[in-house]
């Protein structure tokens, strides 16, 4: 099972080393992690995409929630909830390919940022599948390096994560 | 009132009603030894490693249900104290450790006896500060002290870096605290309650299981009052010993890999368990594939984590041991749900004929010094009142087994780290608890030696401890194991070029006394309880060829013990060490 988890922790040096630990010394597994301050300066938002049984994510949920760091979370997965990921991706771009890649940027909605006589530089948003589907279209060859930011999660409608 | 940071530790401690510290100077914490000297209200007690300070301020919490403290210094101070405060951790004992560090100038810089506390520290505790304002250093001590108590219970650890306690602020101790993701809760939600109380009521062959949260939420009277209320059987783990009187008709005995008989057999065949303040630790459950087949449990925990960790839970219940206890005798008082009385007598009888099994019987001998024979003498010398700290092996479990524990708090043991090099640092701490009260260190020959330094603090703060040391010249448990499982093998197990205690406890300056004969044994605990004064090294050389049983073997269910060979009225085979 899948799961995106929403956390918003105090916004103190040892937070982000207690919830990785807590992962790595209990065995579970982290897919992505973000973290990044929030306009309240004394809490951090973090978004964790892990997987596992159902005993396992429970587990997960009532150890984070022990820390004291944490202050809430949200288990996004239990309700609608939109995923986002940002990829930047730098491609080889010369003679016929760059028309088709740009075309393929278009397709998939993502902007090419820098350019220069070799590569473009892409930048996509979207949900992780999405963001995958538009790597394996580009030739696996061409690419020089991917980026991605790891998933940010937030609640549809009024289900909101906050103090 | 301005104060510097190292007064401030003094003064907040002082505020905090904290009456004893345990500790061992240094360089980082120089500034707040010197707020120590010459002053009333705050008593240190030197000991003579940190591992030893850890353990004895856990000792002395056990004992005593107040936070125990500890004071060291940065860098090897602090490593030393890790196998203490996991100790702590496991058994989830309340525990503020205040570290001295570096000045904060110099964190990071690999200075001279800097260790990343914080970073070494944290899989073992409940929490951890590194205070870098002198301006927070109260109310940190202050938080540290709430989340050590309260919720489930745990060591915290307080960084200070030297400079922090050199500056100088206004001190004021604040009187609470409040932190926005911490607030445990004490009561169960009367709907599980409710629930709970059915489920309990509609037992044929219930069982009551109980582990460590009894003792340090102070449910044991509360938990009496529910198994007479109900008439249930009701078994303690290792952690939950004194949970209930040894002596109550109901209680069966301890349960886990070295359980009674009946315990582990009555858990195996119930049909309704009523958990509280236990975790389904391996040692308890044995194969959780085997475990309780046809149970449905109600578990009660004050950390939600650890319910439903091992086991699937019917009714959970989030609270305080003692107070859904209360709770739930009301709700059990007040329902007027039938009760199969007629499978619940079925039941007893049940329990009646594995228990005429006698799983602790043992054969005892004229010749050779029965471990379990020392400690019934022990329990029957100190009417079963004296505090019993343990080490980690074969001693231990037949301290548990057969010392029959009246009350709480009387059993001191590390049960979930299972430390070597316990007993006798945190008997010193029970016994600063209770300078009158006997507290017997039921030990083995490898386990003290573990930290057998701390003989010098026993003598220099005159604690008269009684050390009963079952001395059978083998890491007794290591080599039960072997003999069991690994062809009689005996890697590593014998103790050789042990010391003589006798000399050694006389060089320490107290009374070494060794014991070979079963017939000198009580008089030799007799005379080592009566002396007030000295501390009694008893060195009992006992049967080097005796077990623990009944034992339940890695793999196997609790309806698949191992009982003591002549439990079953053949002679105890003869075996032959290598
Ligand atoms: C610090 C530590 N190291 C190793 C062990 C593993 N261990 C468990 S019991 C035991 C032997 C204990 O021997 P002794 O103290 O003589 O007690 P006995 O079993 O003989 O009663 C050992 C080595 C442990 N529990 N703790």
């Amino acid at each position: 099972m899948r799961r995106t988890l929403s956390l918003l922790v105090e916004n103190e040096p040892g937070a982000l080393s207690r919830i990785a630990g807590l992962f790595s010394a209990r065995g579970y597994n982290i897919e992505s992690l973000t973290v990044a301050p929030t306009e309240d300066e004394s809490l951090s938002r973090m978004t964790i995409v892990t997987r596992g049984s159902e005993e396992i994510i429970e587990q997960i949920t009532k150890q984070l929630n022990k820390l004291i760091d944490v202050v809430r979370l949200l288990d996004l997965t239990e309700g609608r909830h939109i995923e986002r990921e940002l990829l930047l991706l730098k491609v080889r771009a010369q003679g016929a390919d760059r028309e088709e890649i740009k075309r393929l940027v278009d397709i998939f909605r993502g902007r090419i940022i820098d350019v220069d006589e070799e590569t473009y530089t892409i930048e996509l948003t979207g949900p992780g599948d999405k963001l995958d589907a538009f790597v394996d279209a580009l030739p696996a060859a061409e690419i020089y390096e991917v980026v991605r930011s790891g998933v940010s999660g937030i609640a549809r409608g009024d289900r909101a994560l906050r103090l | 009132m301005e104060l510097t940071g190292a007064q401030i530790v003094v003064q907040s401690l002082k505020d905090e009603g904290v009456d004893i510290v345990f500790g061992y100077p240094g360089g980082a914490a120089l500034h707040i030894y010197d707020a120590l000297y010459n002053q009333e209200g705050v008593r240190h007690i030197l000991v003579r490693h940190e591992q030893g300070a850890t353990h004895a301020a856990d000792g002395y919490a056990r004992a005593t249900g107040k936070t125990g403290v500890v004071l060291v210094t940065s860098g090897p101070g602090v490593t030393n104290t890790i196998t203490g405060i996991a100790t702590a951790y496991m058994d989830s004992i309340p525990m503020v450790i205040l570290t001295a560090q570096v000045p904060t100038s110099l964190i990071g810089d690999d200075a001279f006896q800097e260790v990343d506390t914080v970073g070494i520290t944290r899989p073992c505790v409940k929490h951890n500060f590194l205070v870098r304002d002198v301006k927070d250093l109260a109310l940190t001590i202050k938080k540290a002290f709430f989340i050590a108590s309260s919720g489930r219970p745990g060591p915290v650890v307080v960084d200070i870096p030297k400079d922090v306690t050199a500056e100088t602020t206004r001190y004021q101790y604040p009187k609470d605290v409040r932190i926005r993701s911490y607030a445990p809760g004490r009561k169960g939600h009367s709907k599980q309650i409710s629930r709970a109380a059915k489920l309990l009521l509609s037992g044929k062959r219930p069982i009551i299981y109980t582990g460590g949260g009894i003792i340090l939420s102070g449910a044991t009277g509360v938990l009496a009052a529910v198994v007479e209320a109900l008439g249930y059987p009701c078994t303690n783990t290792l952690m939950g010993l004194g949970g209930l009187p040894a002596d109550h008709p109901r209680f069966l005995g301890m349960l886990g890999m070295h359980g009674t008989y009946e315990a582990n057999m009555a858990m195996h065949g119930c049909d309704v368990m009523l958990a509280v303040g236990a975790r389904f630790d391996d040692r308890v459950t044995g194969d959780l594939k085997k475990f309780s087949p046809n149970a449905q449990v109600i578990h009660v925990d004050i950390d939600p984590a650890s319910i439903g960790k091992n086991v699937r839970v019917e009714v959970p219940i989030v609270g305080d041991a003692k107070v859904v206890l209360e709770q739930l005798l009301d709700a059990i008082t007040k329902s007027k749900a039938p009760r199969d009385e007629e499978s619940l007598s079925r039941w007893w009888a049940q329990i009646d004929e594995w228990r005429s099994r006698d799983s602790l019987g043992y054969v005892n001998s004229d010749e050779v010094i029965k471990p379990q024979f020392v400690i019934q003498k022990l329990h029957e010398v100190t009417q079963g009142e004296a505090f019993v700290t343990s080490d980690v092996g074969q001693h231990q479990m037949w301290a548990a087994q057969y010392y029959g524990f009246g009350g709480p708090r009387r059993w001191i043991n590390s049960g979930g780290l299972g430390t070597m090099g316990f007993g006798l640092p945190s008997a010193i701490g029970v016994q600063l608890a209770y300078p009158e009260a006997t507290v017997a260190c039921v030990t083995g020959e490898a386990s003290v030696m573990m930290c057998i330094q701390e003989l010098s603090t026993c003598k220099q703060y005159d604690l008269p401890i009684k050390i009963v040391n079952l001395n059978n010249r083998y890491m007794g448990m290591v080599r039960q194991w072997q003999e069991f499982f690994y062809d009689r093998r005996y890697s590593h197990s014998y103790m050789d070029s042990l010391p003589d205690f006798v000399e050694l406890a006389t060089s320490f300056g107290h009374v070494g006394v060794r014991v070979e004969k079963p017939a000198d044994v009580e008089g030799a605990l007799r005379e080592a309880v009566a002396a007030k004064e000295n501390l009694f090294f008893l060195d009992f050389l006992t049967d080097q060829t005796e077990n623990v049983y009944p034992m339940i073997a890695a793999g196997a269910g609790h309806n698949e013990m191992e009982l003591k060979p002549s439990a079953d009225g053949s002679a105890p085979a003869e075996r032959e060490l290598a």
